[in-house]
């Protein structure tokens, strides 16, 4: 049962980055990479992290989707001038000897499995907010500088 | 489910990302295949945390969800302001410094 599940949310995630990188149309590419997204968030919940599995839906998804579909909107939108490509063989061969030696550096570590309860949120919570503090408000800090350099980025210049 | 298929799962989407990130012309698309490899980097580390039954593997990747989402953000404003500047966001036309 939880194979059948991690082969079905391989696939999704499998397919929907292949959308991602191929599809002509940036909306089509960012909902792609929202359904690789959402695999990843199942994989976590199959990985017995489901706090995280829910902030990868709730901030990592629905984050980068909604700024994605704006910013597409508010710049080319569906007019995409020119082909899709460039170089796209030096690149796929680069990707390809990239996964190769991976994949077989992945297939040389012993199969180990998990024994499951890896996180539950009191516990995380706990780290976070304990050994994880001070990372945890530059965070903030950081976020904060975020918002507000794409503001000051992105505004219109008003006419003196 | 066992860890080497995790990560020969983590590693095809990494390679998939980096395929986009070269091949691509449009920069949100590019933008887009760099999410794919963090994203793969993610999985990779839950994973492992996963198969040796580490909390601390799950905060990082908590971090850097957090931070992932604050890079997008800026950088998508930056390809607001390129396109109302330059009228183009093809990463060939976008070869300058200069505004």
């Amino acid at each position: 049962m939880k194979d059948l599940a991690f082969y079905g949310f391989a696939a999704a995630l499998l397919a929907g980055a292949v959308g991602t990188v191929v599809s002509r149309s940036l909306y089509r590419a960012a909902f792609s990479l929202a359904a690789t997204l959402l695999a990843t968030a199942g994989l976590y919940f199959l990985l017995t992290a489901a706090v995280l599995g829910a902030v990868q839906i709730l901030l990592y998804t629905g984050g980068v989707l909604t700024l994605t579909v704006y910013a597409v909107a508010l710049t080319d939108g569906e007019r995409l001038a020119g082909p899709r490509w460039r170089r796209p063989l030096p690149a796929a061969v680069l990707a390809g000897g990239l996964a190769v030696a991976l994949g077989s550096a992945a297939l040389s570590v012993e199969p180990s499995v998990g024994l499951g309860g890896l996180e539950d949120g009191r516990a995380l919570g706990v780290e976070v907010f304990t050994t994880y503090l001070v990372p945890f408000e530059l965070l903030s800090v950081l976020l904060l500088g975020a918002i507000f350099g794409a503001l000051v980025v992105a505004r219109k210049e008003r006419e003196p | 489910m066992t860890l080497p298929r995790l990560l020969v799962l983590s590693f095809a989407m990494f390679a998939v990302g980096t395929f986009g990130v070269l091949a691509r012309r449009h920069v949100i698309a590019v933008l887009l295949s760099i999410e794919l490899m963090f994203n793969a980097a993610n999985l990779a580390i839950v994973s492992a945390a996963w198969a040796h039954g580490l909390l601390h593997g799950v905060v990082v990747v908590f971090f850097a969800i957090a931070v992932t989402v604050a890079e997008v953000a800026v950088g998508l404003a930056l390809f607001v302001l390129a396109h109302r500047l330059r009228g183009t966001n093809q990463l060939d036309d976008l070869n300058t410094l200069r505004g």
